[in-house]
């Protein structure tokens, strides 16, 4: 996967990314759009936060949106995805209406969830997005039942299962990749290392290095990569996914990347230095992949411009959306604990 | 023409009921540790993985948390699971799974989903498998909204039950007695469905309702047996789904015998039968009463290995006779 952590430029002397070679500039350029889309649903949610629109809590993955895009790039809606409590940017990557988040966000009926999950809890089933998970390490499994699934089913697709370096550290990670490992799924582990589990640094929580090391114990492959290049994410997913359709097992994706955000909105950033968070702020992977693109000449910069108009349209009616929308009837309270006979 | 009705075992009925299920349906598939060629810990798959193969007879790793998440994502996936915990006290090892995911996967994420599985768990105790091999745990899986639990006490409902639970949309929680295994029964050949959220009355009775679950329901229609030859008149009824609750024949029943007793195998402090006597209370039944409300239950102990100490710490049928006669006679 080349020099992971490196932050420098191509050049266009340099051979082209693999993933540049197998998606169109159509697509490349819908990854570039869905990566902006990701961020300003992000920063619009945190402001919506602010002024008291939304409740609860969010965990934001400003910064990490290239693991989310770079992963979806060789996914169809037939593939399926396991997302975290850190899932916003999973979930658009897999084609999900920002208007339906805002929607759930605000707690809405016409929320992704009718306001019953809200922003812990998203799904898109239709486009094969399980839902994101309220627990570290919970949609490990699942993904693997997923996996199970489509192998019984003789379903020739795969399933992308997103989690922290944090969930590494739990049993579940451990006994789930041993079975997809064992009964050879098409499952891709993709692991976003973002250096903390909430405030605990990796360093403190884990007995490797990095978490692709352990890949070795469930004999599948394990690679790092610049969770920040979108290139190099797709690349590696593109690999990985191709293995799993045909049928020759799981492998784990380490992406090194960084939350710029706090964990959630409770953080009071009292584990890591503003230089190291500014350190990050400078290896943006939005203004990483523009600067590529146009280095080498696969959009040009009205393009680019366009699609950053188009985000913000489209962010800003998914917002109008999600507040005309209805909330839900108190009296429908229980409704879909159980399914009501057909 | 006339059903085919054979005696079979409850373990027997069981995997009946599972053959029949994969037969029917190929989406069925059965996992857990050591279900395959050794057939169970209990012998209820029995010799299943030759009928149907490993690929739908599934061997897993000893990893209950992770054996429960891949059946809730199976189910997801368009699968039916049939999960087999080797004793119902590993669920303890899946509770994250059957809990926070396979209840509430549904209601969170709107009711775009269902999550069709079946959970079975060997529990209770009388086997000298001691603390951590012997609990009633399925009051616990009561509590949580999503799921439902059946405790079949019949080989008939043992089949009926699984069928109607591998059947349901929903995550359905199976507990088997382990000493009823090979208790014998009529059982017919046909497949069929006993509807989860229904009791039955298995002895009616004139001067008391005792509501029982699992194997207790053979103690009380023993110590019905040993109190009709006083001349007391005990109903006995099976209360077979612990949820959802079927309020109805419980509270039609107590309205006509005016006494209630719940015995119960899991630890009395919050057990089924403290439920059960709740929502008596509560109901219109409550001022039918003429005696108060009575539960036996475990000791508040764990299940201990030697055996005169293990049958103390779950009700008897000399506890149940003494309780029933207590409450008939107004010497409570």
């Amino acid at each position: 996967m080349g020099d992971a952590m490196s932050n420098s430029l191509r050049v266009a002397a340099d051979p082209l990314p693999l993933a540049y070679t197998l998606l169109s500039r159509g697509e490349v350029r819908d990854c570039l759009r869905r990566m902006i889309l990701i961020r300003l649903f992000e920063e619009n949610a945190e402001q919506a936060y602010m002024r008291g629109l939304i409740h609860g809590t969010m965990h934001l993955s400003i910064g990490q949106e290239a693991s989310a895009v770079g992963m979806g790039a060789f996914l169809t809606d037939a593939d399926k995805i396991t997302s975290t409590h850190r899932g916003h940017g999973h979930c658009i990557a897999k084609g999900a209406d920002p208007a339906r988040m805002f929607a759930e966000f605000f707690g809405k009926e016409t929320g992704y969830c009718h306001g019953r999950g809200g922003s812990m809890h998203i799904a898109d089933v239709e486009r094969g997005n399980l839902g994101a998970n309220g627990i570290v390490g919970g949609g490990l499994p699942i993904a693997v039942g997923a996996a199970l699934a489509m192998k019984q089913r003789r379903q020739p697709n795969a399933v992308v299962c997103f989690f922290g370096d944090g969930a590494s550290n739990e049993g579940a990670f451990h006994e789930a990749l041993n079975m997809a490992a064992l009964w050879k799924l098409p499952v891709v582990f993709v692991c976003e290392n973002n250096k903390y589990g909430m405030s605990t640094s990796t360093e403190r929580s884990m007995a490797v290095k990095d978490v692709a090391d352990r890949a070795v114990a469930y004999a599948m492959p394990g690679v790092i990569v610049d969770g920040n290049s979108f290139a190099d994410v797709a690349e590696a997913g593109y690999h990985a996914l191709r293995r799993a359709r045909a049928g020759e097992g799981p492998s784990l994706i380490e992406c090194k990347t960084y939350r710029i955000r706090g964990h959630s909105r409770s953080d009071r950033n009292r584990y890591r230095t503003k230089e190291e968070i500014e350190s990050w702020v400078r290896r943006d992977p939005i203004v990483h992949l523009r600067e590529e693109l146009l280095h080498l000449g696969l959009l040009a910069a009205e393009e680019i411009a366009a699609a950053q108009a188009e985000a913000e349209a489209e962010i800003a009616s998914a917002i109008e959306y999600a507040r005309q929308s209805p909330a839900p009837r108190v009296s429908e309270l229980t409704r879909d604990v159980y399914t009501e006979p057909a | 023409m006339d059903a085919v009705v054979r005696e079979l075992s409850y373990a027997q009925a069981l995997q009946e009921a599972m053959a029949q299920a994969m037969e029917a349906d190929e989406r069925v598939f059965l996992m857990g540790e050591d279900i395959g060629v050794y057939g169970g810990a209990f012998q209820v798959t029995g010799d299943l993985v030759h009928r149907f193969g490993e690929s739908r007879v599934m061997d897993t790793p000893i990893a209950e948390l992770g054996a429960a998440g891949v059946a809730v994502g199976a189910a997801l996936g368009g699968s039916r699971p049939v999960l087999e915990f080797q004793f119902s006290d590993f669920a303890t090892l899946g509770m994250e799974q059957i809990v926070n995911q396979a209840a509430k996967i549904r209601f969170m994420l709107g009711g775009r989903v269902s999550v069709p599985l079946v959970m079975r768990f060997p529990a209770g105790s009388g086997t000298g498998a001691a603390a951590q091999h012997s609990q009633s745990l399925e009051a616990w899986f009561a509590h949580v909204p999503g799921l439902k639990v059946v405790q079949p006490a019949t080989p008939y409902d043992a089949k009926g039950l699984l069928l109607a639970a591998i059947d349901d949309p929903d995550p359905v929680m199976f507990f088997e007695h382990k000493l009823l295994y090979k208790m014998r029964g009529p059982v017919p050949a046909e497949p069929y469905r006993v509807p989860i959220g229904t009791a039955a009355v298995m002895r009616p009775g004139r001067d008391l309702t005792i509501v029982a679950t699992s194997i207790m329901v053979h103690r009380a229609l023993e110590a019905a047996a040993t109190l009709a030859d006083e001349g007391l008149d005990v109903e006995v009824i099976d209360l077979r789904t612990l949820r959802p609750m079927d309020r109805e024949t419980i509270i039609a029943s107590v309205s006509r015998t005016t006494r209630l007793l719940c015995v119960y195998e899991g630890v009395k402090t919050l057990g089924i039968g403290t439920e059960v006597s709740a929502m008596v209370a509560e109901s219109e039944a409550f001022d039918r009463l003429d005696a108060p409300i009575r539960r036996l239950g475990g000791a508040e102990c764990p299940i201990p290995y030697n055996p005169d100490l293990e049958r103390a710490a779950v009700p008897q049928v000399p506890d149940i006779v003494a309780a029933a006669r207590d409450l008939i006679r107004g010497a409570v």
